[in-house]
């Protein structure tokens, strides 16, 4: 009875133990995706793009992913998933494209996270989503590794301070001073007296990665306060007299005013000409062409080059690229 | 009478039988416990010490530096390190004795109505989630560090101003998060202590004051110190609450810098590492779960102290 009972232990112990060993190897093989779920996504509607593998459309209902090249897409027959993740400035564009295609055609669902455009791009390279939203332009790093970038509009960056600065423009150079820490005080710049509260995104931001290449202060930044998505910047700088931060230009509202740039608005035709400094592009990036991803996701590009969808990217305040 | 059901009116085999089982089961289901502990152990040893290869010891754990995503990355987590401890040691000197006085106040000195107002309202404490605690430090707690700041350093032009996100603010948040686990335990401990001891000293004519602090609480001792331990482990662990509200810049942890915990360090940055700096933030969960470790065991070394005054 005794030698039962051990060889009973014995046995669940090591079932236990290779269960949990197989599992362990087994994340440790698959690339390290296992990591998009966690800090930074706001409650929209999240994937679990941890376990669907972009390249099969693994759709709830009939497979047609048609592989020679037809696209039979009529708003009935058309089904399967797009995931997106990546730059929580494009948030507002991902969840009204996404909302529009899916009204279009039933059957898809499109889901988008919003972790970053460095945590996107990570994700669209492992494979754990069908397109890395990033708000600003690829590195040859990044093209190195399979990406191509479909530029799907252009954006402004919008430097905003809270609601009682008196301070209306700064200059090229003044922005560079007051982010490297070399000017402290509003004083200084025409306003009141007023320490500088200076704030910005987190590493892997794609707007701060962006802004600082544009005002040419790259890694030499000295932030109070590293916020993890655009909508805590602003709701910091509303909230924070004498802050400064960088915002996508859709999100700007009336809690925060809007600085210009060397006198330069933020209008359309500034930003699509580039005459307003700080302009970048909304990429959503894919691993491979356009033409190579399932029938789902090239349906979704198409979608966005028809006019319905330019009208859309024009309604959230975008700007279409030339 | 059918001799061959499983119930307690049976056969000496059939009970012999639903014995073991029973046995068996209940080790099975403790060893998920020891297995789990165990495997984490050891992940988390896999998982954290390529880095320490990659990067060298010295450089993540001394240096000062912690710029992960520039040209020359640099790793170095020592004031982070710092950070964590005395963003810990400084909500524990709040904490504790808020909850101990308090614990004290329930166990030994309320009126029955105050107590029954004050008791629901810790156990609610308990209760909220700590994401709350976060928000309500935003909300309330950073305007209010953001005017004492500009006053404290009227007229200097050398310091970096934080709008309220800082290390004071983090550390007030921590020590309202401790105080419903100091709170319930110390007040278990000093219930516990048996009745004689105060009987006693009050036989002697102490006053109650006196009995409380020379006989009471140093009879409770040990589980007060349990108390302070559990609260340290719930302070150095919480990462959500005070992501919000320190700042989340690597500084040296001066009250009023903007600064980064261990655990706001890897809850910020996970998401998007690749590399080396992926494998640097597995590091600092390692760093974190060593800390742990060493916590629990002063743990046990005072419980068994504790036990061993109890008992003489």
């Amino acid at each position: 009875m005794k030698s039962i009972k051990r060889i009973a232990v014995f046995m669940t112990m090591l079932f236990m133990l290779t269960s949990v060993f197989t599992a362990c190897s087994k994340s440790n093989n698959d690339t390290q995706s296992s990591d998009n779920t966690t800090a930074g996504t706001t409650d929209n509607t999240t994937t679990d793009s941890t376990t669907t593998d972009s390249t099969t459309t693994d759709s709830t209902t009939t497979d047609t992913t048609a592989t020679d090249g037809t696209t039979t897409d009529t708003s009935a027959d058309l089904s399967g998933t797009v995931t997106m993740a990546g730059s929580t400035s494009m948030e507002k564009i991902a969840n009204a494209a996404a909302e529009a295609f899916m009204g279009k055609y039933p059957n898809v669902t499109v889901t988008a996270e919003f972790t970053g455009s460095g945590a996107g791009i990570e994700s669209v390279t492992n494979g754990t989503v069908n397109i890395g939203n990033s708000s600003r332009n690829l590195t040859d790093a990044e093209k190195a590794g399979g990406l191509v970038e479909n530029i799907i509009a252009i954006d402004g960056i919008a430097i905003v301070v809270d609601t009682k600065n008196t301070v209306a423009n700064l200059t090229k150079d003044q922005l560079a001073q007051i982010y490297k820490g070399e000017v402290t005080n509003w004083k200084d710049l025409g306003g009141s007296d007023q320490p500088i509260v200076v704030i910005g995104r987190e590493s892997g931001s794609g707007t701060r990665d962006a802004f600082e290449e544009l005002v040419g202060v790259k890694d030499a930044c000295k932030y109070s306060n590293e916020i993890n998505s655009t909508g805590g910047v602003m709701a910091k700088v509303a909230s924070t007299p004498g802050s400064i931060g960088y915002v996508s230009l859709d999100v700007v509202d009336d809690t925060v005013n809007e600085v210009s740039v060397d006198s330069i608005q933020p209008t359309e035709e500034n930003i699509i000409s580039r005459t307003y400094l700080l302009s970048r592009p909304f990429v959503m990036a894919t691993k491979g062409e356009i033409s190579a991803q399932s029938e789902t996701v090239q349906a979704f590009f198409a979608y966005l080059q028809s006019t319905e969808g330019k009208d859309l990217i024009k309604s959230v305040g975008l700007f279409l690229p030339n | 009478m059918s001799d061959k059901s499983f119930s307690i009116i049976g056969t000496y085999k059939t009970k012999n039988t639903v014995e073991r089982t029973a046995e068996i089961i209940f080790i099975a289901c403790a060893m998920f416990a020891v297995i789990a502990v165990f495997s984490i152990t050891i992940y988390m040893i896999i998982s954290g010490t390529p880095a320490i290869f990659q990067v060298g010891l010295k450089d993540i754990l001394f240096g000062t530096v912690w710029k992960p995503t520039a040209e020359n990355p640099s790793y170095g987590i020592l004031y982070v390190i710092l950070t964590s401890i005395v963003g810990t040691i400084l909500s524990i000197l709040i904490g504790v004795p808020i909850g101990l006085m308090t614990a004290v106040f329930l166990a030994e000195t309320a009126p029955k109505r105050l107590a029954g107002i004050v008791k629901p309202a810790v156990e609610l404490l308990a209760g909220i989630p700590s994401v709350v605690y976060g928000l309500l430090g935003i909300l309330l707690l950073s305007p209010v560090i953001y005017k004492l700041e500009l006053f404290v350093f009227k007229g200097s032009s050398t310091h970096q101003y934080t709008g309220g996100s800082n290390l004071i603010s983090a550390v007030l948040v921590l020590s309202i998060m401790i105080l419903p686990t100091v709170i319930n335990i110390s007040e278990t401990a000093l219930k516990a202590v048996p009745v004689q001891y105060k009987h006693a000293s009050l036989a002697l004519g102490a006053t109650h004051i006196q009995t409380i602090f020379k006989v009471i609480i140093p009879a409770a001792k040990s589980g007060i110190v349990t108390a302070i331990v559990l609260g340290v482990g719930r302070a150095i662990g919480e990462a959500m609450a005070i992501t919000l509200v320190a700042g989340n810049g690597a500084n040296i942890p001066l009250p009023f810098n903007s600064v980064r915990f261990l655990t706001t360090a890897v809850v910020s940055e996970m998401s998007y590492a690749e590399g080396t700096h992926k494998n640097v933030l597995f590091t600092i969960g390692l760093v974190l779960f060593a800390f742990i470790m060493l916590i629990n065991i002063v743990l046990n070394k005072v419980m068994k102290g504790g036990k061993k005054d109890a008992d003489s």
